[in-house]
Parts: structure tokens; sequence; C-alpha cells
């Protein structure tokens, strides 16, 4: 199993509209975070994704694209979660 | 690879019941800072508290943003001041001076709240001993952030009585400072059997004496998380109740181990435990008596209530053991009474008495823990409480502990309004027979038979 412990766990939750991902993952690409993983539902109408990113070669702080991703989200109507992979990984594995 | 259950199981935690890392609590060593001048110390005390400290908010924020876990409380315990100030401070006036130092001190690192004005008395006091609770009503009434214990009792050394009527009137001497404010200081003072040298919990922490020069300990919570996953299996059974406990207490620790490394690592302050306290809040499903409720109980203190909780306490210890590389502190279900909505339910339904509240603390953490008493409550009543709380504690090898609230001018029937994070509370009657003949003795009890192991 892929070790994930030293990457980063993007969840978008909210209404299902338009180009959810492709806003997102357009901010990814402007700011050099490359997108390793994506899992995506609809749960009772609502959108609900998972994207695991490394944000090594990032060409932001972890902040500053926290407070951007959240920016986004606010426009679009959706919740952005950007948080370290760690917090799962060490909550559900052994 | 972590799936989008899991990490939608952890954000809901944390978004719907309430999980959170309760503190972060930084153990510091004030025994180099001691002078005979009191000025001296209390510079030694200032610096040596926001060197050690001065990255603490910053380090909580980082972590709390990049994890997405709240991280409640942030917190600083020291060295028990009685040993530290006794060579400078001859009143306890000069003793007090100190308590304003270490409310400085927090105040200046961002913490909120600092314990330690403590003295550890459980065989015998000394005159600094004797200083420092003495200067606890002054302390406690002029600053804010000072949190202050009094250890009266242990396995070992059996409880010290003179100490134990000491308190009693020191509380109610607190309670008459702040009478206009509810008696509200008395929240900040609490009195322990066998009180732990690395509890990361107010209002009892204090930095051991065999603690390294500063520690991190975590105190991390979760009732609602709990709460939330026994709903899933009611009507199971002991079995599925205990493995649904077990699995949830372990998630949770491993949050509070990784907040605790990563503060250790950040702030280069070696990990100390992990608390593995259930603690609740006023928040509505942040309550350990509703936990007891979904278990079955349809109010906390119905019969079966003792029972439940031992099974709850003891189903979290063995959860959380695992999750985490080092344990300590109080470790167990809290349950106070104003800072948990169940429990104000169950004494408002008259559900549950202070009689049941003793019994339920000899199954799990703590013991009287923010119960308001009438404020006509006699010191000898109030000390005859406390003793029988070290009782428990001495005879059961447990950490036991009573933070009783006299609200002066107000009694049963009448609630006390604490705020935020400390809740409300109606007063409780406490049974009106008195034991004046026996506080009254000189001296201490003797430890029990069953501590001569060696």
């Amino acid at each position: 199993m892929e070790n994930t412990a030293d990457k980063t766990i993007i969840t978008v939750v909210g209404k299902d509209t338009v180009g959810i991902i492709a806003k997102v993952c357009t901010y990814l690409s402007e700011n050099g975070i490359n997108v390793l993983d994506i899992s995506q539902t609809i749960v009772s109408g609502y959108f609900n994704m998972m994207m695991i990113v490394d944000m090594n070669r990032a060409a932001k702080s972890f902040v500053e694209c926290q407070k951007d991703l959240d920016a986004i989200g606010e426009q679009i109507g959706v919740s952005i979660k950007c948080q370290k992979a760690e917090i799962f990984e060490k909550m559900h594995r052994i | 690879m972590i799936n989008i259950f899991e990490v939608n199981e952890t954000n809901n935690m944390v978004e719907h019941e309430n999980l959170d890392v309760r503190t972060i609590t930084i153990g510091i060593s004030l025994l180099s800072c001691i002078d005979s001048d009191l000025k001296k110390l209390n510079q030694n005390i200032y610096e040596c508290i926001t060197g050690v400290a001065k990255d603490l908010a910053r380090v909580a924020k980082e972590i709390e943003a990049e994890y997405g876990i709240p991280i409640v409380n942030k917190r600083i315990s020291v060295t028990p001041i009685a040993l530290i100030g006794g060579a400078a401070c001859k009143t306890p006036e000069d003793f007090a001076t100190i308590a304003d130092t270490m409310d400085r001190a927090a105040e200046a690192v961002g913490a909120d709240l600092i314990g330690g004005y403590s003295a550890l008395v459980s065989k015998g006091m000394t005159k600094a001993d004797e200083l420092l609770i003495r200067s606890i009503p002054i302390a406690l009434c002029r600053t804010k952030r000072v949190c202050s214990s009094v250890n009266l009792a242990s396995t070992k050394t059996g409880i010290n009585m003179d100490a134990v009527r000491l308190m009693g009137e020191i509380l109610l001497e607190v309670a008459e400072r702040s009478k206009d404010r509810d008696s509200v200081d008395c929240m900040k003072l609490v009195v322990f059997c066998n009180a732990p040298d690395d509890n990361p919990f107010m209002a009892g922490a204090f930095h051991g004496v065999t603690e390294a020069d500063a520690v991190i300990n975590v105190g991390v919570s979760g009732p609602g998380v709990v709460k939330t996953a026994l709903e899933k299996v009611r009507g199971e059974n002991f079995e599925v109740l205990c493995e649904t406990i077990k699995r949830t207490a372990f998630k949770v620790t491993r949050v509070g181990q990784l907040v605790a490394q990563e503060a250790s690592r950040r702030l280069g302050i070696p990990f100390g435990i992990i608390d593995l306290s259930l603690a609740p809040t006023p928040a509505i499903g942040d309550s350990v008596a509703d936990i007891l409720r979904e278990i079955g109980l349809e109010y906390a203190g119905a019969p079966g209530t003792t029972a439940a909780l031992a099974m709850l306490n003891d189903q979290v210890k063995k959860g959380g053991v695992m999750a985490s590389s080092y344990v300590g502190g109080l470790s167990g279900a809290f349950i106070p009474v104003s800072e948990d909505q169940g429990m104000i339910d169950s004494v408002k339904a008259g559900a549950i008495t202070l009689e049941k509240l003793e019994a339920m603390t000899c199954v799990c953490s703590v013991g009287l823990d923010m119960i308001a008493i009438p404020g006509d409550t006699k010191a000898t009543t109030i000390s005859g409480m406390i003793a029988d709380e070290m009782a428990l504690g001495m005879v059961n090898q447990k950490t036991t502990a009573a933070r009783l609230i006299p609200v002066i001018g107000k009694g049963v029937g009448d609630t006390v309004e604490f705020g935020g994070l400390f809740g409300y509370a109606p007063i409780m009657p406490v049974n009106r027979y008195s034991c004046d003949d026996f506080i009254n003795r000189t001296g201490r009890i003797p430890a029990p038979i069953h501590s001569f192991k060696n």
C-alpha cells in the first residue's frame, strides 16, 4: 500500500454544479500542485470529492493554498478543505 | 491508500460530533528559577515561562490549520509553586505575587490557563505549603488564568486531615471573595488524592518534580464521537457495545497522538503523555451523560449508572492505550456537572444526587467536579465531602478530586452561570447533618493496609 502520509487531502463538498472539478484542478495546475488520485460521489444530490495531491512543489505555502481554495469554494458555493493526509492515515491505519 | 469514506468519517467527527484536541499543555519545570530574593524569583519565573512557551500559540494554530482539527486550549503547567517560592516567600501576599507573575506570563504567550499554583501535602505541610494554601484566595481572586490545586492524600501516605480541614475554610474564603460573580473563582481550585504529575487538564495540572525541564502533554476529547458511534449499535449486546467504544476511542486518541508528536517536534520539547479522558463541554452532543443515556439509561444517575460508567471508562482506556505510545494524566471519563448538558438535565430532573456522583467517582477519572452547592454550607461539611472523596482515591489506589463551588448567597433551586466552556449548574442539596467533631480532630488518617507492598 502506498504511503500517503506526506500528501495532502483536498475535500470538496456541496451542491452539485457544472465545473467544480475544472475550477479546482485549474487552480492546482496553475500552482504546481500534482493530483495523484481523485474519487468522487454524489450523496443525495450533494457533490462529494476527495483528491490526494502532492504539494511538495507548490508555488505557494500550505496556508496560502488553503486560503485560495477556501475563496474558490465560496465563489462556486461549495466547501473546500485542505488537510495533511497524515491525520486520516493515523486515524484509520494501525 | 486513504479512501473517501475514511476522510468523510474523520471530517464528520470534527464538523458534527465535536471532535477536538481539548488541550496542548506545556509542562515547565521552575526548579532552576528558585531564588531567596522575591523580585529576582518572579523575574526568573516570568523569563522561564515566556521563554519555553513562546511559540505555543503559533504552533497550535499551525497544527489546527494543517490537519483541520480544532485545538481548544493552549495551557501551561509549572512545578508546584510551594516548592519554588519557599525560600523567598514569608507571607501569603509574597506567594500571591508569584500568581501575578504566572498570570502575566500566560497572557504574554497566549495561554488560556496556567496551572501549578499548588502544594503537595498528602502527609504533612511545610511552612511554605501552608503559606501558599493561605494565599490561594488572594491569588485566585486577582488573577484570570491561574489555577490552583492541592494534593491532600495518597494511597502511600494516607489523608492529611489538617490540610483537609484547612481546605474547607479556604474554599469558602475563595467563594466569599468572588461572591459578586457567583463565587466563580472556586472553579480554578481543585483538591486531589493521588494527583498525577503529568495531568494536562485544568484546574489540576501541575508539572511534577519527577518530570524533565519541559514536556508536552495532550488531552483529547470526543464524547460526541463515542455517542454517535453507539447510536448505530442500539440494542446490540455488551460485546458489540464495548468493541464500538474501543474502536472509537482508538481513532480519537490517534488524533491526539499525532497532534502531540507534531507539537513536540515543532516546539522542540519532548512528548510526555496523552491523557485519554473523555472530556465533555456544555455544547449539545458533547456530553458524557448522553453516552450513558445512549447505553440505555433514562438519565445519568438512574440505577445502573455506576456499572455503565465503569464499562465506558474501561473501554475508553483499552481502545486508547494502543493508539498512543505513552498514556498518563487522569485518563478516564470526566463527569463534571456544569460542563455537561446531560448532567445538568439529570440534576434538573432529580435523577442524580451528590451521593450517586460520589459513587460514580469510584469508577471513573477524577471526582466531584464542577458541582455548585449552597453558599451557606459549613466549612466542616465541605471538608467532610473532601475527606470522603480522598478516602475513595486512597483505598482504590486511583486519582480522585473535588472541585466544589459553594455559591455565596444562593441555595437549592437557584442556578449559577459560569460562562463559556464552564457552563452552568443548578445548585445541588448537601446532606445537612454535621461532621464537625470528625473534621476537628487533628492529624492524619494512616495509609491503608494494602499500600504496604514492599
